[in-house]
């Protein structure tokens, strides 16, 4: 951490601090400037595109199957959800029937993803308060959803699974027994690491009652995904405005009451439970049959712009394709969930202490890669 | 008792730590290939060029269909005349003399596998590659196909489109490897779809 004195205030004497940008709790390279009081926090100010790689603009010199692993590597730990939601969009401008067998394979997988998304945001949370345990567990759980995902995908991280029409290859036939098998491991796995943090007194000294943003504020800086429930505001995309085929499925969407760390924190242990419950039913309905909707030569939709968003595990993910007709987008824009999320960082931090504001910035769960694009 | 501890949420996550304390090692040690996680069946490593064993040449065409949907633009290709061709033992017109992945570039996405209409391209098993000069991951053909032959051993590889991509000359003939003695000028006919996919994948 770099110290630089800096005046703000004429009575008071204030103190600019730099956390980041190679910061371990910045979860990738983000930039926090702080002025504090003494140990409260006066003002704090993001700077971000540090790790800006110009996917937007690369977007528009890749042909649709090349863009899907663009878009693997926006949001790197909820990959299968970021590919699914320009799927989708490109899916609903060229008016593409998906075959049944896809759409459920697609959800079971993007909820793994969900539940393997949180569990690394639960390892990395339970650091940011200085507990080490968790990450082990985190991780553990996370690596067998990924092992899963090697044998289906053949990629731990980035699938480049989803198809526009479908899904690359058809998953094998043991494919069910070891969801199965998973999914009950996840369940006990959830408990543990339910049992082993949430109530630890230590960790609610220190989660409780911090960063807190009322649910008009939330609405108001139009955070969305656990950062908003947490907040006591019932919005999911899954169940507001499903898309895919998640309007089949009967599951809950938790909500938290205060909206401060804890809240936060415990909306996503919530969801993983929630996820589960989504895989099963999946599970039980997957049918047999085809697995995508063949497109003959490039994939070309027709002129038009589109605009679908997804439920991705930080959030409101939502992508804008507009097409001229060519086998190129003309422009794609992607309206990153973290990155909205983040500009509530301000409003969470007034009146904190120093040493809650690597906390706070955990508790959104941002990715990086997703902020900067 | 029990009940009264387990309100206690600092001892609850000590019978977890305890529980977990008596149960075997979930983690792999990397370099001691005995104790290693085995890759899955599908897994996507380096892409490698396949090896037509029957009749002794890549399955590869150098139609650089995969070349032009490389996302990183990291593989080149360059095709030339096949000589067993002109003698009638292969069904390959042209065949590839020159190809070169940078491995440092790829990004493993597997969609060069995708386009190839000859099944000469395939994502095998390696990905312990590293190496100590910068440029010293540009592979080329001889690394490709000694990478392709290796996996093709490893997981006894079979083309999907058998039919299409055997190799073998149009001519009955030919079934008889005895083909120096059976010099058939007569076979320019499109007996090779490699001109005709250009065509197709080049939309
Ligand atoms: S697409 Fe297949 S046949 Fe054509 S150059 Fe690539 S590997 Fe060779
Ligand atoms: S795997 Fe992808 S990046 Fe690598 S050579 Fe093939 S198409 Fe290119």
């Amino acid at each position: 951490m770099q110290v630089s004195q800096s005046k703000i205030n004429d009575d008071a004497i204030d103190l600019m601090i730099n956390m980041g940008p190679q910061h371990p709790s910045t979860h990738g390279v983000f930039r926090l400037v702080i002025w504090v009081d003494g140990e409260k926090i006066q003002k704090v100010e993001p700077h971000i595109g540090y790790l800006h790689r110009g996917s937007e603009k690369i977007c528009e010199s890749e042909s649709y199957n090349q863009i899907i692993t663009l878009f693997d590597r926006l949001d790197y730990v909820g990959n299968l959800n970021n590919e699914l939601a320009f799927s989708l969009a490109v899916e609903k401008l060229m008016d593409l029937e998906i075959p049944e067998r896809a759409q459920y394979i697609r959800v079971i997988l993007c909820e793994l993803n969900r539940i393997a998304s949180h569990m690394l945001f639960y390892g990395v949370y339970g650091l940011d308060a200085g507990a080490t345990t968790p990450m082990l567990y985190g991780f553990r759980e996370r690596e067998r959803i990924q092992e899963l995902f090697e044998s289906v995908t053949g990629a731990r991280l980035m699938h480049n699974y989803i198809r526009i029409g479908g899904i690359k290859e058809d998953v094998e036939s043991d494919f069910k027994d070891k969801v199965h098998k998973l999914i009950n491991d996840l369940k006990k796995s959830v408990d543990e690491c339910d049992d082993l943090l949430s109530n630890n007194e230590m960790f609610l000294v220190r989660t409780k009652n911090i960063g807190i943003i009322t649910a008009d504020e939330a609405i108001d800086l139009g955070l969305s995904g656990p950062s908003l429930r947490a907040s006591g505001v019932l919005e999911d995309i899954r169940v507001t405005d499903p898309y895919s085929i998640y309007d089949r499925f009967d599951f809950g969407i938790p909500v938290g009451s205060k909206g401060d760390c804890w809240d936060r924190y415990f909306v996503r242990v919530q969801e993983m439970r929630e996820s589960i419950k989504i895989i099963e039913q999946a599970l039980v309905d997957l049918p047999e049959g085809e697995i995508i909707t063949p497109i003959k030569g490039m994939v070309r939709p027709p002129k038009g712009e589109v605009f679908v968003r997804t439920e991705s595990p930080r959030g409101d993910l939502g992508v804008f394709v507009v097409s001229d007709g060519s086998d190129k987008p003309y422009r794609v824009k992607v309206r990153p969930p973290s990155f909205v999320n983040l500009q509530a960082l301000e409003l969470m931090l007034r009146d904190t202490y120093l040493a809650d504001a690597v906390l706070v910035l955990g508790s959104i769960d941002i990715i990086m890669g997703e902020v900067d694009r | 008792m029990i009940s009264q501890l387990k309100n206690i949420g600092f001892l609850r996550g000590l019978v977890v730590t305890l529980k977990t304390t008596f149960r075997s090692s979930v983690t792999a040690e990397y370099p001691r290939v005995d104790k290693r996680i085995q890759v899955a069946e599908r897994f996507m490593g380096f892409p490698a060029l396949l090896w037509d064993s029957n009749i002794v040449e890549p399955y590869c065409t150098g139609c650089m269909v995969c070349v032009r949907n490389c996302p990183t633009q990291c593989m080149s290709a360059e095709m030339k005349d096949n000589p067993k061709f002109e003698d009638g033992t292969s069904g390959r017109r042209k065949i590839i003399n020159e190809f070169e992945i940078n491995l440092g570039r790829c990004i493993l996405c597997g969609i060069c596998v995708d386009v190839c209409n000859f099944d000469a391209i395939e994502m095998s098993h390696e990905h312990e590659l590293s190496k100590y000069q910068r440029n010293g991951n540009r592979a080329n053909l001889e690394t490709l196909l000694r990478m392709g032959m290796e996996f093709q051993n490893k997981v006894n590889w079979t083309p999907k489109q058998p039919e299409k991509n055997s190799g073998k000359p149009k001519e009955k003939v030919s079934k008889s490897k005895t083909s120096e003695d059976l010099p058939n000028p007569l076979k320019l006919d499109k007996s090779l779809n490699s001109e005709s996919s250009e065509k197709d994948s080049s939309e």
